[in-house]
């Protein structure tokens, strides 16, 4: 009996929380027809909007990973004064609000900032993708950290010390005994900065300017056609590509992980 | 090769795993490193695989001098108390990492994995996982992996530690078995006295990061250097100053001259050809006798019975 208590609220919780507003953007997003759905996602700026959010979680998702597993193996692997800190810092971008981050990159960058004065000599961070990257990044950083550092921990130095005494370079140690092992936590963090980069609203609104076919990525898209267009149904739909790609990319997860290692 | 640590130190923080120690391995021969835990043997062990930097003092395997050298370099091979097996490959492709890294071609490397497999009896087994892997065939495996690179030096950090005693016992004396036909010099970290003299030519006893005596089991066991040694290698009784094995307690119905003491039996334990008395003195020390089943029987032997002990044998340090 209290099997299925358990069960009915953890499910009705769900459905309350995701389930029902998701469909109910799908639905409408369709209310007036697959066609114009279709049109209002295939139009010159929302193409660009969705180029561009994929530019920047192209770059970001990559320097992300690979920086992330740099640090897990720092944080777990080696000892040195401020590792601690190092271990803190990480977790800053879940701790503190995008707006927050945004408007610090703002004030780093904009007019009078320490960095302020790139613009003068034709870097252009501010309003351009360069500052948003920078936000973008920021923001998903944490992810493959925290996945691998638990993973990296469990597995032990014993397989790596093994593999040094049958004669292996630490490039090798990584590339055959390592990486195999945190392999699935890194995926699953992959997944999750990806989610993330796509997702990005807060700080990269404050830094893009929003300028309209150029500097606007689909959830800025998204609010704009919804907040000051009073386009809904255009907004719907766009809404609906951003949560394919997000269906898409857990679901290649799941198709990529093996049965045993199924979370 | 023959090994040698010559005058190794090693702290980790305020604890000092390694004092001076200085150790000659002879070359071709089976060396156990025995000790209490914390005692450095298995410090010893990882300085001599240079898996860990001695603060002072040098290692040489064969003539040369490798405490400069890293791990990789040292041509030893390596088996570890948890197996380290390579999860995500196959016993096949574990057994072949060394070969591998030095990039031979594969023909030669599937020979030599089947040999090897062959020669641990896995042969059958080179396409499992060692999750599908019983712990002594791991061990094995483990073992086959370090021999593929036909190490100079045979290193074992309490190989047989996390089996279960009967598996245990088949691998020791299967590892002597293989020791004999493979001949590289051996060294196996062990707590387990029994062990160390089960499977060693040569015992290592480490205190404290101090050696306390070098020598054959049968030397240690009857010429114990010191009390630690003494102690460490068998049960003993220490009666004031003497030190008496328990099968060298003599158990007599009738005082026999000045030498024989008074003791009351406490417990009569069978452990079927061997039995075990233990023995209250009239001073009220503890001491325990060890007899065979026969002259228990002809002792009748009784809780509560008073007989007369009499050292046949004792050590004063």
């Amino acid at each position: 009996m209290s099997k299925y208590v358990l069960r009915v609220t953890a499910l009705g919780y769900l459905a309350f929380l995701l389930l029902v507003p998701v469909g109910f953007v799908f639905y409408r997003a369709f209310g007036n027809g697959l066609d114009a759905a279709w049109d209002a996602v295939t139009t010159g700026r929302a193409i660009h909007a969705l180029e561009l959010t994929l530019l920047l979680t192209a770059i970001a998702v990559p320097a992300n990973t690979i920086v992330g597993i740099i640090l897990a193996l720092m944080l777990v692997r080696t000892r040195f004064r401020g590792r601690g800190l190092l271990n803190a810092v990480v977790d800053l971008p879940l701790a503190l609000s995008p707006v927050v981050v945004g408007l610090a990159l703002y004030l780093l960058y904009g007019r009078g900032g320490w960095l302020g004065g790139l613009a003068g000599h034709g870097v252009h961070i501010l309003f351009a993708v360069p500052g948003m990257l920078l936000a973008t990044m920021f923001v998903s950083l944490p992810f493959v950290v925290r996945e691998v550092v638990p993973v990296l921990r469990e597995i032990g130095t014993e397989q790596e010390q093994a593999a040094e005494t049958l004669g292996a370079r630490p490039l090798q140690v990584f590339r055959r005994v390592t990486f195999p092992a945190i392999r699935w936590a890194v995926a699953y963090g992959v997944v999750l900065t990806t989610a993330r980069c796509i997702g990005e609203f807060g700080a990269v609104s404050i830094v893009s300017g929003r300028i309209e076919g150029k500097t606007e990525t689909l959830p800025i898209y998204v609010q704009s056609l919804y907040a000051f267009d009073f386009n809904t149904s255009g907004a719907y739909a766009a809404s609906v590509v951003l949560a394919l790609i997000a269906i898409l990319t857990v679901v290649m997860l799941r198709i990529f992980q093996p049965k045993e290692e199924a979370l | 090769m023959g090994i040698a640590a010559v005058d190794v130190s090693k702290s980790f923080g305020d604890f000092v795993a390694l004092k001076n120690v200085s150790v000659a391995i002879p070359e071709g021969s089976l060396t156990a490193l025995l000790g209490p835990s914390g005692s450095g043997k298995s410090t010893l062990l990882r300085v001599i695989a240079g898996l860990e930097a001695p603060d002072s003092g040098q290692v040489l395997i064969g003539d040369e001098d490798v405490t400069a050298q890293p791990a990789r370099e040292r041509g030893v091979g390596m088996v570890f108390q948890h197996y380290a097996a390579f999860k995500h490959m196959t016993v096949f492709d574990n057994v072949a990492f060394g070969l591998a890294i030095r990039k031979r071609p594969k023909a030669e490397i599937s020979k030599r994995v089947h040999e090897l497999l062959e020669l641990v009896q896995l042969e059958g087994l080179a396409k499992r996982y060692p999750a599908q892997l019983s712990g002594g065939q791991r061990q094995r495996m483990a073992l086959a992996r370090a021999l593929a690179v036909e190490p100079s030096v045979l290193l074992l950090d309490e190989p047989f530690g996390a089996l279960d005693a009967r598996v245990r016992q088949e691998l020791r004396a299967w590892l002597r078995r293989l020791h004999e036909e493979v001949h590289v010099t051996t060294i196996i970290v062990t707590h387990d006295q029994e062990e160390a003299m089960e499977v060693a030519g040569q015992i290592v006893v480490l205190n404290e990061g101090r050696v306390e005596q070098v020598g054959s089991p049968r030397e240690l066991y009857e010429q114990p250097a010191n009390e630690f040694v003494m102690s460490f290698v068998g049960p003993v009784n220490r009666l004031g100053d003497t030190f008496v094995r328990p099968h060298d307690v003599e158990l007599l119905h009738q005082p026999d001259g000045d030498d024989a003491a008074e003791a009351m039996v406490e417990r009569v334990v069978h452990l079927g050809f061997e039995v075990r008395v233990e023995l209250v003195r009239e001073d009220g020390e503890h001491l325990t006798a060890q007899l065979t089943q026969e002259q228990a029987e002809q002792l009748e032997l009784e809780r509560g019975q008073i007989v007369y002990v009499r050292p046949s044998r004792e050590t004063v340090f």
